[in-house]
């Protein structure tokens, strides 16, 4: 024990950096080996697209043609286009329309009364609501919307016989409701789920005490359960806006007819772009469905740090 | 088996906090050494420098006659049991305690039977199919130390190994781990927070306070005289009483009371000097009438400690305590008095005993 | 009292509604394929079983199946395990930027959807050669998912105590030892669940296959489902009801397996 050691300040890194101090000493490099593959398939299918699709909105690009083979940078004009285009606005109210009627009322109500009346209750019957909420949830969207397609059919669909009456045909007479009612009941698994389990962590003492104090169900609903859930209510709201706003199963009920009727923002750009060929336009209009999405992620995300 | 010996070692986490400042330890072989502090203090970045699983700023870390200082973790021939004992949930106790071995490349069969008889001899034998899930908390701690023995390693590293137990079993692994390391004679060096654990099983200990070594000693001297302040009020169940006193010619004049100056420092002090009067409430010898040189005051609490009591004494607005034989305690109020024990009282002067 | 009846009976009555209205319009996919003869209307099944030689009889309803599995398995298994290595080097290494990076990780999953990508990755599956390649489709749909599966990963290694890996290696394990002996082990319930998310994902997944895929030989079933209740003519309602069933039952099972395995925690969204 004799031999000289270096005094402590000449050994300082030189020493430290010949391992890695996490737990498994994996070291950086292994690290970023780790991470690589990841990041590779991430930016080519994820990060890249997007920033393409920025480019192709600037471009005349189309599927055939002359401006196929060398498309030209045309400036802003394919954004002047959809923005001066009735077709554009159109299918922007539409989705408005859809997202409102389906998921910020549909969804959220009809979630939150689900997750409501089965708060306090086991057994079959909740096991058996539940279920089918979920199912309708879970099964392939290729399924369900031909389910509905049967459903409201015009000559011997379900509602029909039940409603005895001959010769409805909701998708054609009210396409829109159509697919709102549809997407509700698709989706409301997710709220009631979210909302069962908000409900779940509101402290039974604090109802307890709301109904010795006299409280009317209302007002236990309004001064104990809303203040404590609040917060799920609005993350519930961002996550299913974005995704009722990118939802592209209304294409499978009815490809955005009868008349463009239902032709949502989703359907449009595929309208547009892939069946008419006009990507740059198409682009355009991707480019503003990426910027709303944006904007409600960020304001997902800050909620989410602000919980944290 | 070998000794353990740090040289200045020094940790500096990134963004500036020094953990560990220029420490210098030498811990011979097969001693059971005990590294004791308040949480933060340091205890376990030292252990666990001393692993390898942190890496040192600045300074050495020497086993045996080897500086491990840059090998890893696996290339110092140490081993160490956690907290929460690390026991793999996906294997069997066997494969547990023969894991080491198979990261050696031991063959299965010669390490199968290692594990056997390492587990036979902490008792675990009906235990050796059982995964980690399955056994008690006691169980475990003695799966983990098999694994540790397992690997015969040159050194032991225990962090806080008992404070994963409930407060019954933990006296009883207490004793059953001091008796494991006598008989093995593996220089061991755990970490805890609990000052009667390190005074019950450590041979000598290290008292840390924020990154550095306050005190290094038997648990006798550690009880005894205290190097400071700090020590002073973190060694024993109950705190040792520390004064603020006067030196007025050869006795010292501490909350209004006149007290003979302790054995240990005298001739040592100056006439006028400020000073600390430290004594262990245990070395109060406590009366209910008047005594020469003793603390004289009302009785403000009294608190059992099952075969005696603890009295403390309001002291001209000072707190006092001393510790009482059951059948002797007073009452609230009563008027009494704590005679400290001249051979045990202590001195501290900026806050270091007087002698050094 | 009477108020009380009256409240029981209009919890009832909502409950009633509320099945009814979650039911009806499954209960087709439930009757028809027993049904002989079936239409679109729902009628009580003779359990017959005559129904399902139609799908042996249609060219591309077993194949589109199979094509589906190995969409989804090729996507599951990809996904896992660029999703795990990725998680466990970042939850366990500081590596430069990292919060940065999970952070663009989590936004992009986000806001990059099948939406408001499909025009580039359509241009991009073209420009190589990947249109008709179900390699290029599971590529795609890997790179889609991995933000989301690499976000979940980490929050479950972060969850894992990295004693287990630090005692490993004091007893001289290496750094690939310790991820094949300890923290794949450890982990497996968080790989699996992936692998689920995963699979549920493709499995329904219709756009995608939709866009790229064009050769009916190597279209999934969600795009064959499509072509049948679109294309001209008379649909072939026994197939439809058949084929439906068999697409979904997957997974209904693959569901109940989770919940009953680990509860169907909740995620967020087990599905899109």
């Amino acid at each position: 024990m004799a031999q000289a050691t270096l005094p402590p300040e000449v050994l300082d890194d030189a020493k430290a950096r010949r391992y890695s101090a996490d737990a498994a000493g994996l070291g950086r490099l292994r690290a970023g080996a780790f991470v690589a593959p990841a990041l590779a398939l991430i930016s080519l299918f994820l990060v890249f697209p997007a920033l393409w699709v920025l480019y192709l909105g600037l471009s005349n690009y189309r599927l055939t043609g002359a401006a196929a083979a060398a498309p030209q940078s045309v400036g802003f004009d394919n954004f002047v286009k959809a923005l001066t285009d009735p077709e554009f606005w159109n299918s922007t109210w539409l989705t408005f329309e859809f997202v409102l009627g389906s998921a910020v009322i549909g969804q959220v109500v009809l979630g939150f009364l689900l997750a409501w009346i089965m708060r306090d209750r086991t057994g079959p019957l909740k096991r058996i609501v539940e279920g089918l909420v979920i199912l309708a949830w879970i099964l392939p969207s290729a399924v369900v919307s031909f389910l509905w397609v049967a459903l409201l059919d015009r000559d011997d669909g379900t509602l029909n016989t039940l409603l005895h009456s001959q010769d409805f045909a909701p998708l054609l007479d009210h396409p829109m409701l159509s697919i709102i009612v549809f997407n509700t009941w698709r989706g409301a698994a997710f709220s009631m789920m979210l909302y069962g389990a908000a409900l779940g962590n509101v402290p039974p003492s604090h109802l307890e005490s709301a109904r010795l104090a006299g409280a009317s169900g209302w007002q236990q609903l309004r001064d104990v359960v809303f203040p404590h859930i609040r917060g799920h209510v609005l993350t519930n709201l961002l996550l299913i806006s974005l995704w009722t706003f990118n939802d592209f199963t209304p294409f499978l009920l009815t490809a955005g007819g009868p008349d463009g009727k239902t032709e949502v923002l989703a359907v449009h750009v595929y309208q547009v772009a892939l069946q008419g060929g006009e990507l740059g336009y198409g682009a355009a209009v991707s480019t503003v469905i990426l910027l709303i999405n944006l904007v409600v992620a960020v304001f997902y995300l800050r909620l989410l740090r602000s919980k944290k | 088996m070998s000794a353990i010996e740090l040289r200045g070692l020094t940790k500096v986490y990134p963004g500036g906090v020094k953990a560990l400042d220029s420490l210098d330890l030498a811990i011979p072989d097969g001693e059971f050494f005990a590294l004791l502090g308040p949480s933060g203090c340091g205890k376990t970045t030292l252990l666990r420098t001393i692993a390898g699983l942190e890496t040192a700023t600045g300074g050495a870390v020497v086993i045996g006659d080897r500086d491990v200082t840059g090998l890893q973790p696996g290339a110092r021939d140490i081993a160490m049991v956690f907290q929460d004992y690390a026991l793999f949930p996906h294997m069997n106790v066997t494969d547990n305690i023969a894991y080491p071995l198979r990261i050696k490349k031991v063959g299965k069969a010669a390490r199968q039977q290692k594990a056997a008889e390492v587990g036979a001899r902490l008792g675990l034998e009906q235990l050796m199919d059982r995964r980690p899930g399955q056994l008690s908390g006691g169980q475990q701690q003695r799966v983990a130390l098999a694994r540790v023995m397992a690997t015969q390693a040159q050194a032991f590293l225990f962090d806080e190994p008992l404070s994963n137990l409930d407060a019954r079993l933990r006296l009883e692994a207490r004793t059953f781990l001091k008796k494991l390391q006598h008989e093995l004679g593996v220089t061991t060096v755990f970490v805890t927070h609990d000052q009667a654990e390190a005074l019950a099983m450590a041979d000598r200990m290290a008292v840390m306070e924020s990154g550095h070594i306050r005190q290094i000693g038997t648990p006798a001297e550690v009880f005894q005289r205290p190097a400071n302040t700090f020590v002073a009020g973190f060694i024993g169940s109950t705190p040792m009483n520390l004064l603020d006193g006067v030196v007025r010619g050869d006795t010292l004049e501490v909350s209004g009371c006149k007290l003979a100056v302790p054995q240990s420092a005298e001739g040592l002090l100056h006439d006028g000097e400020k000073i600390v009067y430290g004594v262990r409430p245990e070395y109060n010898v406590y009366s209910a009438g008047p005594v020469d040189g003793s603390l004289g005051g009302n009785v403000s609490i009294v608190e059992n400690l099952g075969a005696s009591y603890l009295v403390t004494l309001d002291v001209n607005g000072v707190l006092v305590q001393a510790v009482v034989p059951e059948g002797h305690e007073p009452l609230i109020g009563d008027e009494g008095y704590a005679l400290p024990r001249r051979d045990r009282a202590l001195i501290y002067r900026d806050g270091e005993l007087v002698p050094a | 009292m009477t108020r009380f009846v009256l409240h029981r009976i209009g919890f009832y009555v909502l409950i009633a509604v509320l099945l009814a209205f979650f039911t009806v319009p499954l209960l087709w996919l439930a009757s028809a394929p027993f049904t002989s003869d079936p239409t679109y209307q729902v009628r009580l099944p003779d359990f017959t079983s005559e129904n399902f030689r139609a799908i042996l009889d249609n060219p591309y309803a077993l194949g589109s199946l199979w094509n589906s599995v190995v969409l989804a398995a090729g996507t599951a298994v990809l996904v896992v395990v660029f999703a795990a290595l990725a998680a466990y080097a970042l939850s366990r290494v500081r590596l430069p930027g990292r919060d940065a990076l999970l952070y663009t990780l989590l936004l992009l999953s986000s806001i990059i959807t099948g939406t408001a990508a499909m025009v580039p990755l359509f241009q991009l599956a073209v420009e190589l050669h990947l249109i008709d390649s179900q390699l290029g489709l599971i590529l795609i749909m890997t790179g889609g998912l991995l933000p989301a599966a690499i976000f979940m990963m980490k929050d479950f290694m972060d969850s894992t105590p990295k004693s287990y890996e630090e005692s490993a290696r004091v007893f001289g394990a290496s750094p690939l030892q310790i991820v094949r002996h300890v923290v794949v082990p450890l982990v497996r319930p968080g790989l699996a669940t992936i692998a689920v998310w995963a699979v549920a994902n493709v499995w329904g997944n219709f756009l995608m296959p939709y866009l790229l895929l064009s050769d009916v030989e190597k279209q999934p079933a969600a795009v064959i489902m499509y072509t049948l209740y679109t294309e001209g003519g008379q649909a072939n309602i026994k197939l439809l009801a058949t084929f439906g069933l068999l697409y979904s039952v997957p997974v209904v099972l693959m569901y109940l397996f989770v919940s009953k395995k680990y509860g169907f925690r909740f995620h967020g969204g087990i599905k899109r």
